[in-house]
């Protein structure tokens, strides 16, 4: 409940006396107030600076320390107030969050000592509101990532425990690790430096034959560069068998862009080993030996610029798209207006359209080589138009590409708004399993039998006691809320149908199972009042039914006191028999006279159930008896919603 | 965005420009288009600038504490911690519908409780101007609170007499039932059924209807009540909640 709200609990009860006439069955007695110490002034001396408030503002939130009784510690009773030996400022803060219910973060403060602070008064970071949010999580990643890096500088040393395949994994992605791995790096390098040049000398023409033409120098030393070839492709694949092993998952290496040029590369030199000197494929074969190319991409492994380069254009592939996208238009349009304005003249070069592309291309991309140029005046004119949009289509794409490299190269931003989405969601999930925590902590209330059912009840010590261990006295007022108002919706004292609130899990279970009745045409109607009180009554009573025979999940599909269970329990509900055959909603919960008619007829639906995580206050067996529950609902609730 | 008189001014420009210059119709509506997104686009005219001065100057104070330790049966300080809560959720000093709802609302997180409000917020604006003021909320609950049971009963009545005419109908009594039963919200066990709301009017109508007429008057209803033991009992259920 919120701070504000905490204080018109008073006149949300008051306003229930508007349900009293309506009600058919006596209402719960109230909580107890304690003794009234609800006007008290309390005095917190932090370092000496005092802060004085009421003390049930600081009642509001009973899991942080000012809230509970955990702050009696630092009691004095000399000057008869709360000594806290910490930061005052920071302190401002915390008790602000008390007064409004948000919780502000400061942005002059310190990210880990204000986080020092909360983690002392028990408040957690995920309360700030939204007007800080952003700026204390943009801070506290950025002092992880600069405690990682200061981190990653200073180690040297490797961890001990690290297997063969971990440490060859290590060196190879980072050759500073180690000698080896250095001398490995150095190696590979120099290796895939001197098969490229190699391959670019092989085309040379070196010296001529006395009666032939002039030979590339890779025929006229076939031996030299086949051995230099060879001894470079053994390199690679050494190199690449080992990083196949080292890598942890073989898939995702295997799919990896450089896995796939290290293969392209030496691929072709096998498939020449492979294949016969035959006429037919030669032709095919020279082609290959075009993929020797791509061991210069090998290098990206190097050189880290060339890597945010492929990174840029592969982030920039809406704009390039767009880049050719709208120039393929540009070359088509003009192509076709340049092909008819050259038709009619003689000896034109414009001898189809998509001989025009070329001109067009080089036109537009202002190369002009001048092989194909127009003589006609109208031919001239659409030329001419044609270079000057050329440059702006061109010149526009470019600018965005530019500054996307330039982006990348200082912050990696895409990565980072993948994480900032996640934890957005992660702290959406853990607000809502805190709220989840109110509603849930009044079924647990309830479950535990804090609820004196008639008024004659008077409460002994030790249910005092219990009441006071387990919840706050704003708690119980508002449980004793909630309990009148299921009280109130009650048509009838004979009938007994007492609606109560149970947790989502568990409605969804038996909404389902209501909603599949339907479908057989037999279904009785749900009104029939006897399968329903007979579940009400055998609920109060709390009999134990036999177990569905069928049923999936084992004891946990007994009595409905233990539904509510168990959050190992919600996953194993989650296969229930659907049976069309059943004659009310009651089924669920084991007609003892009727556990032939569940047979295998029944289809079984796997219900999607969503599992909610209850928080493990919630009790695993179906009888009443207090266990540590209160203890853990300290820890658990956060009633700061 | 696109306010009527604007959607008409511009039909008529439409007609004239088409007649003047003979236009295609698709010509004309691509201009319209860019003028209706130019309106969007450009900020809201005058009127907003007003709107929001005016809602930054109602602050409403209220009357003295002695008037209301006066005109209420609370004591200096039980209204000092009253209006310390209330100010501090609504700082101006008034809280309207809205508000209302959703600090309502936070007490029932599993149902819809915004009818109920709906009803709640009539019945303690005894004035009907549309707010409801520190004065209002004190002399409601000091009615609820430290009331005598004949004066609880006639609030009770008040609240279920939605159109306050003296006669509580079924279809008044409907509307509050089923104003309560959406406060329990879907996740209930067992199921609230469609007529269940309905059902317990009946029951309700049956008990307090003496003179079978189809409607309750105040005094059926305080004759019913008086009589009823549990009533009586849960009427002083809240006695000691300030």
């Amino acid at each position: 409940m919120a701070a504000g709200v905490a204080a018109w609990l008073p006149f949300a009860r008051a306003a229930a006396i508007g349900w009293m006439p309506v009600a058919n069955l006596p209402m719960p007695v109230a909580p107890a107030g304690k003794n009234k110490r609800q006007d008290e002034m309390i005095i917190l001396n932090v370092s000496g600076r005092r802060f004085e408030t009421w003390r049930n503002t600081l009642d509001r939130y009973p899991d942080t320390l000012l809230g509970s009784s955990e702050k009696e510690f630092f009691y004095n009773e000399e000057t008869k107030e709360y000594f806290f030996d910490r930061d005052p400022d920071v302190f401002r803060s915390v008790l602000n969050f008390y007064r409004t219910g948000k919780l502000h973060y400061p942005r002059y403060e310190c990210i880990s000592s204000y986080d020092e602070e909360l983690a002392f008064f028990g408040i957690i970071s995920e309360i700030i509101g939204d007007c800080c949010y952003e700026e204390y999580k943009d801070r506290k990643r950025e002092n992880a990532e600069r405690l990682m890096d200061d981190q990653e500088d200073n180690k040297d040393a490797k961890p001990p425990n690290m297997t063969c395949r971990e440490t060859m994994w290590r060196a190879f992605e980072n050759p500073h690790t180690s000698t080896m791995a250095l001398v490995f790096y150095y190696v590979t390098g120099f290796f895939i430096a001197v098969s490229v040049i190699t391959n670019v000398v092989e085309t040379v023409p070196c010296g001529t034959s006395p009666n032939q033409k002039e030979v590339p120098c890779g025929e006229r030393y076939t031996v030299a560069f086949f051995c230099m070839d060879t001894a470079c492709v053994m390199i690679f694949t050494v190199e690449y068998l080992m990083r196949l092993f080292a890598a942890p998952s073989r898939y995702r290496f295997m799919r990896s862009v450089m896995s796939i040029i290290d293969v392209v590369a030496i691929l072709p030199y096998y498939i020449g080993l492979v294949m016969t000197d035959n006429e037919d494929v030669s032709g095919a074969f020279v082609t290959l030996r075009v993929f020797r190319v791509f061991r210069i991409f090998k290098f990206s492994r190097h050189s880290q610029g060339l890597r945010i380069l492929g990174y840029t254009l592969k982030s920039c592939a809406s704009e390039l798209g767009f880049l050719l996208f709208s120039l393929t238009m540009a070359i088509i349009i003009f192509a076709t207006v340049m092909f008819y304005a050259e038709k009619g003249s003689s000896s034109s070069k414009f001898t189809s359209i998509p001989a025009s592309f070329w001109y067009t291309i080089v036109t537009m991309t202002t190369l002009g080589y001048g092989d194909m140029v127009p003589k006609t005046i109208a031919g001239k004119i659409f030329g001419s138009i044609c270079s000057l949009s050329g440059v702006l289509v061109i010149a526009l794409p470019v600018p965005v590409i530019v500054s996307n490299f330039s982006r990348i190269y200082h912050q990696n931003q895409r990565a980072d708004k993948r994480r900032a989405q996640k934890m957005q969601k992660a702290r959406l999930a853990r607000i809502r399993i805190s709220k989840q925590g109110t509603s849930n902590a009044f079924l647990h209330s309830k479950r535990n039998g804090l609820f004196s059912e008639a008024p004659e009840f008077t409460s002994s010590t030790e249910e005092d006691q219990r009441l006071n261990k387990s919840t706050s006295l704003l708690e119980s007022q508002h449980h004793h809320l909630l309990h009148c108002l299921e009280k109130t919706t009650v048509t009838s004292p004979l009938n007994y149908i007492n609606h109560e609130f149970v947790d989502q899990q568990y409605y969804q279970q038996s909404y389902l199972e209501a909603g599949l009745q339907n479908y057989p045409s037999r279904s009785p109607s749900l009104s029939s009042r006897d399968g329903v009180s007979g579940t009400c009554c055998t609920r109060r009573s709390k009999k134990q039914h036999a177990p569905l025979q069928n049923a999936s999940g084992p004891a946990h599909m007994q009595p409905l006191t233990q539904v509510h269970a168990h959050p190992r329990g919600l996953q194993e509900l989650s296969t229930i028999h659907i049976q069309p055959l059943s004659t009310s909603r009651s089924s669920l919960n084991m007609r003892v006279d009727e556990p032939a008619s569940l047979n295998c007829q029944s289809s079984q639906i796997t219900t999607a159930i969503i599992s909610i995580p209850t928080p493990p206050v919630t009790t695993s067996d179906g009888d009443a008896h207090l266990r540590a529950g209160p203890a853990h609902q300290n820890v658990v609730k956060v009633s700061a919603l | 965005m696109c306010t009527p008189n604007k959607r008409t001014q511009w039909m008529e420009d439409l007609r004239d420009f088409r007649r003047g210059r003979g236009f295609s119709k698709k010509v004309l509506f691509n201009c319209c288009l860019v003028r209706r997104v130019i309106t969007w686009a450009s900020p809201k005219p005058e009127d907003s600038v007003e709107d929001e001065l005016e809602l930054s100057t109602v602050r409403h104070r209220p009357e003295g504490l002695e008037q209301l330790e006066a005109r209420t049966r609370f004591s200096r300080k039980e209204l000092q911690i009253l209006y310390r809560g209330f100010k501090n959720e609504c700082p101006s000093g008034i809280v309207n519908e809205e508000t209302f709802k959703d600090i309502y609302a936070q007490f029932f997180p599993q149902g819809e409780s915004s009818t109920y409000a709906h009803f709640l917020f009539n019945a303690f604006d005894t004035d009907h101007n549309g707010s409801l003021s520190f004065e209002d909320f004190v002399m409601g609950l000091s009615i609820l609170l430290r009331g005598t049971i004949q004066e609880k009963l006639n609030w009770a009545f008040n609240l279920y007499d939605i159109n306050k005419d003296g006669y509580i109908t079924k279809e008044e009594m409907l509307d509050i039932m089923k104003a309560i039963y959406d406060m329990m919200g879907k996740c209930t066990y067992p199921i609230l059924k469609e007529d269940t709301p309905r059902q317990h009017v009946e029951v309700f109508f049956q008990k307090m209807d003496k003179n079978k007429d189809g409607v309750v008057t105040i005094d059926e209803f305080i004759d019913c009540c008086q009589n009823d033991e549990n009533i009586m009992r849960s009427m002083h259920l809240f006695e000691n909640v300030l």
